[in-house]
């Protein structure tokens, strides 16, 4: 299934949630929904790995979460991020750029 | 990292909670999924059954969270106590032996741990204690004053030096109800040095010295405070007689300080320049008598490699300028407490030794839980099969093992910490010499519990490892199919075995070394001293305390004599000033009959010196070899004239029949002539190399210490009972004690008492531990093979058979076991020697004991499941299956 994605996406995966919620607070569902968005679906996040990453960064204080009624008047869990996901954000972006430069470079060198 | 703190404490808290939410979550999840595939125009089973799929299962992704929480090691290790509580409560005997076999281990660690701690590791309790010393004079802890002062003013290294005397008993009279008491002889800046607060009133200061007798004063020990003055703030100011001289009470020390030494407590301190009212006897000015000890505080940043150079040349200073009496002095550092090297070095060998031996127990008690947890692996090798082939991960099995483990371990911890503090608790309200101030405050402190803990879990993982790796190794395909644990069986029985040995071999080296001890003990208790205890009472008194000054002892000793004589019953009475074996006994350097110059190098002996009454030596039952016995002819008009020992013959004059009117010197001069040589005896130690003694009839040299040995067949409490009134008509001011000689010899049998008993708890904990390892092998081996026992009872074995198939290896491993820790245990004892008198492994008896001792734990240990493979029955059994 999304195996092979999944292991492409993992160590990204932070990243890519931290993004989605950077515009708005989303639920588990419209996370997954705006991470393929914004990777113009490249990207189909399985939710065995989403759940998991999002409970590990509201433990680690980078997303907060509260149940309120969705767009079509349903209960579900909205995941906003906080001050420290913000900063997080940010380092995870700049290792990002820093990476992607790095390895830019390798491939590029041959 | 607050918010994974908090997430933590809500994980374990509120787990259901937590749980709860999620599942919520995950609900609400897969209804928006369905909605939006219903917004793609499935119907709604077929919609929600898509959104299931995408979900990737409910179950699956609520178990990923849960992985990722915090504090889920702990749920896990929460989980796997639980269930380890559960198996360990389904088989209580085998849970109840483990922990037992523990407790034991653990606890007789804790025990020898703490006193090993109180008495070797624990500073003595004075404020700043870490550099302070004992300053010895070679290897001997005593000290003589004027050396003392020299020391304290010529030493660059030390913020103070401090003297400090036993004064042995003296009387107290309080003003009514006067007892005796052993009070402490201390130099003035004593208290001030050591930094002490008085608990009431003032303590004395180094002002106050201003000259001999010029500080009357006594300070209380808290205890004695309370015990005898019941607690009485007003006792500051009053006066109270000592040996019949007053004394003012000035202050009460602070409740936790008991003096420097770590087993002797004092009740009293009293001014040293008090000495000659207190003794009677001044040997302040004596450059040769040392009977005090040196204590001292380094300065701060002054190292012991300083100070030590520093006495060096405080030495060479002292040996240059007085030669007579100090020609080759040096001194030397020492741990306080113990009196220096003389105590601490037995006391270390010996702790180090028992703490190795408790070592060793605690190890044979892993290595029967190693068995007893391998055997009781394979036996659940279904299970551990069942849990891996439905996908448990081995890693997850082990830790549930070693959780087990570790429970049985700490349970058996904490019992046995309990058990020792309660031991611990006794041994430090116990006074083992019923007058002396003396115990061992070995209360555990928080080393004791730290290593109490980390004893249990090390042996903990020490047996919980045992099984790993046949869990690691078990195949649950072949389990399963044929119910035993395959191809793995006879290499763990290999090392169950070597457990077996060893665990035996260490109990037997338990066994002999308890048994030379308590052999030793026996053979010094009926050896030779020199003397024969037996049937002789000792009366002790000291005619000071009475009042008698020093020009009427030799009369008054002598009405004693005669009346103590004339005692229906009594065969024989002598007197002594000191006895051979008690506490006191003084000696003193000897020169051959030619020496003019009597600097100690020029010594012919250092002897052991008494002052005995004529029939002496009959009623202690020494034998005189040679020459006469003193006589009351040998008074102050006389020459000289003395007895001495075989040793003083043959070290001065070459042989007993040459010492017969020889003559040697005292210090100074004082020639003597030997008029009869008797055998040798022990007079400090029973373990002492054989010391010369001499000894000088008492109307030469009196003194007011008073022992008076009386032999008599009847019975102790009668001729007790009838020396009081003897007495008492002479004089009823008397301060008498009276007891049998053996009571009084407590004293030198103590060390081979405490250590005999000690290594004896060990014996008997290593034989307790032999017969529940053999018995667990025993009978496990019993329970698994009854069907194949069986099977040959049907066809017809013989008892002999049967015994042999269950039973061989058992004994076998016994035997091997056996013979591999005797001959440990025969080597190891070679240290005992030096503390239990005639301790000698090479000793049939011990030899015969231990191979009989090993036998009877066989055949203990064998007993029930022998009794069980021979009550086999093999219709019931092949019934069964």
């Amino acid at each position: 299934m999304t195996d092979k994605r999944t292991d492409l996406l993992r160590g990204t995966l932070d990243l890519l949630v931290l993004k989605a919620l950077n515009l708005e607070p989303l639920h588990g569902v419209g996370i997954s929904r705006r991470i393929t968005q914004i990777t113009k679906g490249a990207f189909e996040v399985s939710f065995g790995s989403l759940f998991p990453s999002l409970h590990r960064m509201e433990e680690k204080g980078w997303v907060d979460a509260e149940w309120r009624a969705s767009e079509n008047n349903r209960r579900a869990k909205y995941y906003r991020l906080t001050a420290s996901g913000r900063a997080q954000l940010k380092i995870e972006e700049r290792e990002w750029n820093q990476v992607v430069k790095i390895m830019t470079a390798a491939v590029e060198s041959a | 990292m607050p918010s994974r703190i908090v997430s933590l404490f809500r994980n374990l808290l509120h787990r259901k909670a937590v749980d709860e939410a999620l599942d919520d979550e995950l609900l609400s999840s897969v209804e928006l999924l369905t909605e939006e595939k219903m917004n793609e125009g499935f119907s709604h089973t077929e919609a929600r059954r898509r959104a299931l799929i995408e979900l990737g299962g409910v179950e699956q992704v609520r178990t990923k969270v849960r992985e990722i929480r915090v504090g889920r090691l702990l749920e896990d290790f929460a989980a796997d106590l639980r269930f380890a509580r559960r198996t360990l409560v389904k088989s209580p005997g085998f849970t109840l032996t483990a922990i037992a076999t523990l407790a034991l281990g653990i606890g007789a660690n804790a025990v020898v741990f703490s006193v090993l701690n109180a008495l070797l590791l624990r500073p003595v309790n004075v404020p700043n204690a870490r550099n302070f010393y004992l300053v010895q004079r070679l290897r001997v802890p005593t000290q003589a004053y004027q050396d003392y002062l020299d020391l304290r003013d010529r030493n660059r290294t030390f913020e103070s030096l401090m003297a400090v005397k036993f004064a042995g008993e003296v009387g107290i009279d309080p003003g009514g109800n006067p007892s005796t008491v052993w009070p402490i002889l201390t130099s003035g800046n004593y208290f001030d040095a050591l930094g002490i607060r008085p608990y009431l009133g003032r303590f004395f200061h180094a002002s106050d010295e201003k000259g001999i007798n010029s500080a009357p004063y006594v300070v209380l020990s808290h205890a004695y405070w309370r015990g005898h003055f019941d607690g009485d703030r007003g006792v500051v100011g009053r006066t109270v007689e000592i040996n019949r001289h007053p004394f003012t009470i000035i202050g009460v020390a602070p409740k936790e300080f008991r003096g420097t030494d770590l087993v002797f407590s004092p009740p009293l301190w009293i001014p040293i320049v008090e000495e000659p009212t207190v003794l009677g006897s001044n040997s302040l000015p004596n450059r040769g008598e040392h009977n005090l000890w040196v204590v001292g505080r380094l300065r701060s940043g002054v190292t012991p490699v300083e100070a030590a150079a520093d006495l060096d040349a405080l030495g060479s200073w002292l040996s240059r300028t007085y030669p007579a009496d100090d020609e080759g002095i040096k001194f030397s550092l020492a741990s306080p407490g113990l009196l220096g090297e003389a105590l601490a070095r037995p006391a270390r060998a010996f702790m180090t030794g028992l703490m190795l031996l408790s070592g060793l127990i605690l190890l044979a008690a892993c290595a029967n839980l190693g068995s007893l947890f391998a055997a009781r692996a394979a036996d659940r090798a279904k299970e551990v099969a069942l849990r891996l082939a439905l996908g448990s991960r081995r890693s997850r099995i082990l830790r549930q093992l070693l959780t087990e483990a570790l429970l049985v371990s700490l349970a058996g911890g904490a019992i046995g910490l309990t058990g020792s503090v309660m031991i611990l608790h006794g041994l430090s309200a116990w006074q083992p010499l019923s007058d002396i101030p003396v115990s061992v405050p070995v209360n555990p402190d928080a080393r004791t519990y730290a290593m109490a803990f980390v004893m249990a879990v090390a042996s903990g993982l020490l047996f919980g490892i045992v099984p790993v790796r046949q869990v690691l190794r078990a195949d649950p395909w072949q389990v399963i199919r044929t119910g035993e644990s395959g191809g793995g069986a006879l290499k763990r029985f290999a090392l169950r075995d070597l457990l077996l040995v060893t665990q035996i071999a260490i109990c037997a080296v338990l066994v002999t070394s308890s048994l030379v001890a308590v052999r030793g003990l026996v053979r010094s208790l009926h050896g030779s001293y020199g003397f024969q205890p037996r049937n002789a009472m000792i009366v002790q008194t000291n005619l000071r305390m009475a009042g008698y000054t020093d020009d009427r002892l030799p009369d008054v000793h002598r009405r004693m004599l005669d009346a103590v004589a004339a005692i229906p019953g009594v065969t024989a009475a002598g007197y002594a000033n000191d006895l051979p074996l008690s506490l006191g006994g003084s000696d003193g350097f000897v020169y051959s009959d030619s020496t003019t110059d009597f600097r100690p190098t020029n010594q012919a002996a250092d002897a052991m010196s008494y002052s005995i009454s004529p029939g002496y030596m009959r009623a202690a039952g020494t034998g005189l070899l040679a020459g006469r016995d003193v006589t009351f002819g040998d008074d102050i008009k006389a020459p000289a004239v003395a007895l001495v020992n075989r040793q003083f013959a043959v070290k001065l004059f070459g042989s007993v029949d040459k010492a017969v009117n020889g003559h040697f010197k005292l210090f100074g001069g004082k020639r003597i002539e030997v008029v009869g040589v008797v055998e040798d005896g022990k007079y400090r130690t029973l373990t002492e190399d054989q010391q010369p003694a001499m000894f000088s009839p008492f109307l030469q040299n009196d003194s007011s210490n008073t022992f008076l040995v009386v032999r008599s067949k009847r019975d102790p409490a009668e001729i007790a009972g009838a020396l009081e009134r003897t007495l008492h008509g002479l004089d009823s001011g008397l301060p008498l004690t009276i007891k049998t000689w053996t009571e009084e010899m407590d004293s030198a049998l103590f060390a081979a008492r405490v250590a005999s008993v000690a290594l004896g708890v060990m014996g008997l904990l290593g034989a307790m531990l032999a017969v529940t390892g053999v018995f667990g092998m025993a009978s496990y081996v019993v329970s698994r093979r009854l069907r194949e026992l069986g099977i040959r009872v049907a066809l017809g074995a013989g008892k002999r058979e049967v015994l042999g198939s269950s039973l061989g290896r058992a004994i076998r491993l016994l035997v091997i076991g056996s013979v591999a820790g005797l001959s440990l245990g025969v080597a190891g004892t070679r240290v005992l020697s030096h503390i239990v008198y005639q301790a000698t492994p090479k000793d049939p008896m011990v030899l015969g004991g231990v191979v009989a001792a090993m036998l009877l734990i066989g055949l203990m240990a064998a007993w029930i499941p022998a009794r069980r493979a021979l009550a086999v029955d093999p219709l019931v059994l092949l019934r069964e299956e």
